[in-house]
């Protein structure tokens, strides 16, 4: 048998061509290189070698494979555990804001008619959209932009309802300046509120986007290592083949085996999740998204319709040199982005559940700009009575059109939620396992492919 | 043979030609009537143009301590506007008229009323106006018109008068006209009683004030903090929509005095009795009935409902809405004996 391979070191070779003088200091690394050239020049030493870089790179692919599983597992279980609900929560808390605001002036208009119903929904709204940011506020990153949206909304909350407090009180009392008062409300409302908590709903809405992002895309560099892998494996055994005339190495082809189910469970698990999160996204995220706008735009165009009638004309804006109410102005603009949001709406529902109350909404927008029509007639032929009875009334009135097309918005967003939270599951469910099993069957494959050389190797003994 | 077919065709093709020049006539009667008639009312338009012009030229002359005397004599006649009015048949036998829903004490919907009523001092005057020319004190559809809407509303014919505590200017001169003056009032501070401003001095001395945007108060702070005539530390960059909206910022202690029409002070003090007006009034104002600038019969009708009213019914309007915040005494707020300078 010539020299084993492993023999610390081989003294009597001579010193590489070029080598310098066997005096100077040699390197780890080149004694390591010298170590190996010496090795592969048997057949033993080759075989070795051969062994521990086919279970190397078999491990490695379990590793790989089991680390980018994982990751996009657990991006996944975000989607629909962490970003997705928090994005909604944010929706909830916009809502919220938006439907106190409106209850807020439905109720000023009753004046001391309020309704128990106006007033707990008031109330209720401000109570959804405090704990709304307590829990925002508990998933903030320290110090980020959330973080201060958060704090600024916390602040202008009580401030708001102190504004609308004192506006009831005045308008019981009948001063006017009960009505300047919700109409400075309803601008800290509109603009500083609002437009916060667009904000964060926005930034939750990118964090969503986000975890999605990390959960989709495919495992290139395990693919690409299980590839090798099988390649390598491959290679060894035709090799075995050609030396021995042996078909079969026991131990090469279980690590094959092994690295190919990984290999597949791999790419067909991802596939898997990969079209239902994208599912989940296209059909329930983007209509979630469209319809939340939809359903806030409403609330606005609610609450606009209202405040034009507690205003009575105090404010007026110019657009193209024509003056307008203010209040009626903003009402149009947003009735046309609800007509917009439900059309978008209509487009994405992907199913009947999704497209009926879509449908509802709409027509129910459709009477309801009848009735403002003839409510906003009234109003301008200062028949102040008759249009807050077109507006606020028990029968006949916007309010009813209203109500309907917040009803079935809100029935829209639960079908689409659920959507979601079915593709958004099954696609997590996919991948479920995959890490574990992926270092399970490396292993496998690698003690498979040391026993499968070591079995050709005992022959040399 | 041959010359009598050719005669006979050319007698034919001659009442052909005659029934063409017959058309052609017609066609050119069709054409130019209307322009003959288009051209016709043009001088008559013309004319009303010339007569604007020498109100105008008027208006030229017209200063803003004269302002008020730019107004018709009475008269009792009807006329065209007046018949037109009277001529509304059924539910719509009203007078039209613009008011504020939101100047307590002025034009503002009482919500504790029966139906949201409108009350205050300008709404007794429509009422009284109504009575005379309608018979019927309640025959008026009142339209609540914002501020910026008072003007467009008269020219476009919306309403037939407007009575919401507008200032007689000559820059409004001519664009509608004016009644006779119905009450005096001026720019006034409005503050805490606690406050340390003592009026339109140099107590305002690092003050915040709020004004109307756009208002002829904002205009007159703006000027004065230019030529000294208002401390220059006085911060005047709070403006709202609505004169009311000033209020709101006071209670909130976002400024420390408002500045607006006296009347309207004293409507915000009406609403909170921790403020009062600080000073008197630093400008004359009159407030006037605006009509359609050619409604002279209207205008006409109104300077002599005016005449009756400021004998009889003024006084009682302004000790039930106005006293308890502009004081007992009603003189300072009494428009001056009327000049009617106006001939057309």
């Amino acid at each position: 048998m010539p020299a084993a391979p492993g023999i610390p070191r081989q003294s009597a070779r001579p010193a590489p061509m070029g080598s310098p003088a066997p005096s100077a200091r040699r390197t780890a690394f080149a004694e390591g290189a010298d170590r190996l050239r010496a090795a592969a020049t048997t057949e033993p030493g080759r075989l070795r070698i051969i062994g521990a870089v086919l279970a190397l790179l078999v491990v490695a692919f379990g590793a790989v494979a089991a680390w980018q599983a994982d990751e996009r597992a657990a991006a996944a279980d975000d989607v629909l555990h962490r970003s997705q609900p928090l994005s909604s929560g944010a929706a909830d808390i916009y809502r919220s804001l938006a439907d106190a605001n409106t209850a807020a002036s439905s109720g000023f208009l009753a004046g001391g008619q309020e309704s128990a119903n106006a007033r707990d929904r008031y109330e209720k709204d401000i109570s959804t959209a405090a704990a709304g940011l307590v829990t925002a506020a508990t998933n903030a990153d320290p110090g980020s932009a959330s973080e201060s949206t958060i704090t600024k909304l916390n602040r202008l909350l009580p401030e708001y309802k102190g504004l609308v407090e004192r506006a009831r009180t005045y308008n019981r009392q009948g001063y006017p300046v009960g009505g300047a008062y919700l109409r400075y409300a309803n601008e800290k409302m509109q603009k500083e509120m609002l437009p916060a908590a667009e904000d964060l709903y926005t930034k939750e809405n990118q964090r969503l986007d986000a975890d999605y992002g990390d959960a989709t895309p495919y495992p290139w560099i395990a693919i690409a290592l299980g590839l090798l892998a099988l390649a390598g494996l491959g290679w060894a055994q035709r090799r075995t083949f050609r030396r021995t005339n042996r078909v079969l190495n026991h131990g090469l082809v279980a690590a094959s085996t092994a690295t190919a189910v990984a290999l597949l469970w791999l790419v067909v698990g991802h596939a898997v999740a990969r079209t239902e999160l994208t599912g989940s996204y296209d059909h329930g995220v983007r209509s979630l998204t469209v319809l939340h706008d939809a359903r806030i735009a409403s609330l606005k165009a609610r609450g606009n319709e209202n405040l034009s009638l507690v205003a009575r004309g105090a404010e007026t804006i110019t657009v193209d040199g024509k003056p307008y109410d203010a209040y009626y102005y903003a009402f149009d603009q947003d009735l046309a982005t609800l007509g917009k949001g439900l059309t978008r709406a209509g487009q994405l529902a992907d199913d009947q559940g999704g497209r009926t109350p879509v449908q509802a909404a709409r027509s129910d927008m459709a009477v309801w700009k009848q009735r403002h029509a003839s409510a906003r007639t009234e109003d301008e032929n200062g028949n102040y009575q008759q249009a807050l009875d077109k507006v606020i009334g028990a029968k006949g009135a916007t309010g009813q059109c209203f109500d309907g097309v917040d009803s079935s918005l809100a029935r829209a967003i639960d079908h689409e939620q659920a959507e979601f939270q079915r593709a958004a599951g099954d696609g997590r469910d996919a991948m479920a396992g995959l890490p574990a099993g992926a270092v399970v069957l490396a292993v496998l494959g690698a003690v498979g492919a040391v026993l499968g050389i070591g079995r050709r190797l005992s022959e040399y003994r | 043979m041959y010359a009598a077919r050719v005669r006979a065709s050319l007698r034919g093709w001659g009442g052909v030609g005659a029934m063409a020049v017959l058309c052609a006539l017609a066609l050119a009667f069709v054409l130019l009537l209307p322009c003959t008639q288009r051209s016709s009312p043009h001088p008559a338009q013309r004319s009303g143009q010339t007569a604007a012009d020498g109100v105008q030229a008027r208006a030229g002359s017209c200063t803003d301590s004269n302002a008020q005397n730019q107004t018709l004599a009475p008269s009792g006649a009807d006329g065209p506007t007046i018949d037109a009015i009277k001529s509304r048949t059924g539910a719509k036998r009203k007078l039209i008229v613009g008011v504020d829903q939101n100047s307590y004490h002025w034009g503002y919907r009482n919500p504790n009323t029966e139906g949201a009523e409108l009350e205050g001092f300008d709404i007794d005057l429509v009422h009284r106006i109504a009575q005379d020319i309608l018979g019927d004190p309640d025959a008026v559809q009142f339209k609540a018109i914002p501020t910026s809407q008072r003007i467009t509303a008269i020219q476009d014919g919306r309403v037939d008068m407007v009575v919401r505590t507008m200032t007689i200017t000559c820059e409004r001169l001519a664009q509608v006209a004016f009644s006779a003056p119905y009450f005096k009032t001026g720019q006034q501070v409005l503050a805490p009683k606690s406050s340390s401003v003592t009026g339109y001095n140099s107590s305002l001395a690092h003050k915040k004030l709020c004004t109307a945007a756009g208002s002829t108060a904002y205009t007159k702070l703006d000027g004065d903090r230019k030529t000294d005539g208002l401390p220059s530390s006085t911060d005047i960059s709070t403006t709202v929509p609505n004169q009311l909206d000033c209020l709101v910022r006071l209670q909130l202690g976002e400024v420390d005095a408002v500045v607006t029409d006296g009347a309207l002070a004293a409507s915000q003090a009406a609403q909170d009795p921790t403020v009062e007006l600080k000073g008197g009034a630093f400008t004359t104002e009159y407030y006037g009935v605006a009509m359609k600038k050619d409604a002279s019969d209207l205008v006409r009708r109104v300077n002599r409902v005016l005449v009756g009213y400021r004998a009889n019914g003024w006084q009682a309007s302004y000790d039930s809405w106005l006293s308890a915040t502009l004081g007992k005494d009603s003189n300072p707020s009494k428009p001056p004996a009327p000049q009617y300078l106006r001939t057309s």
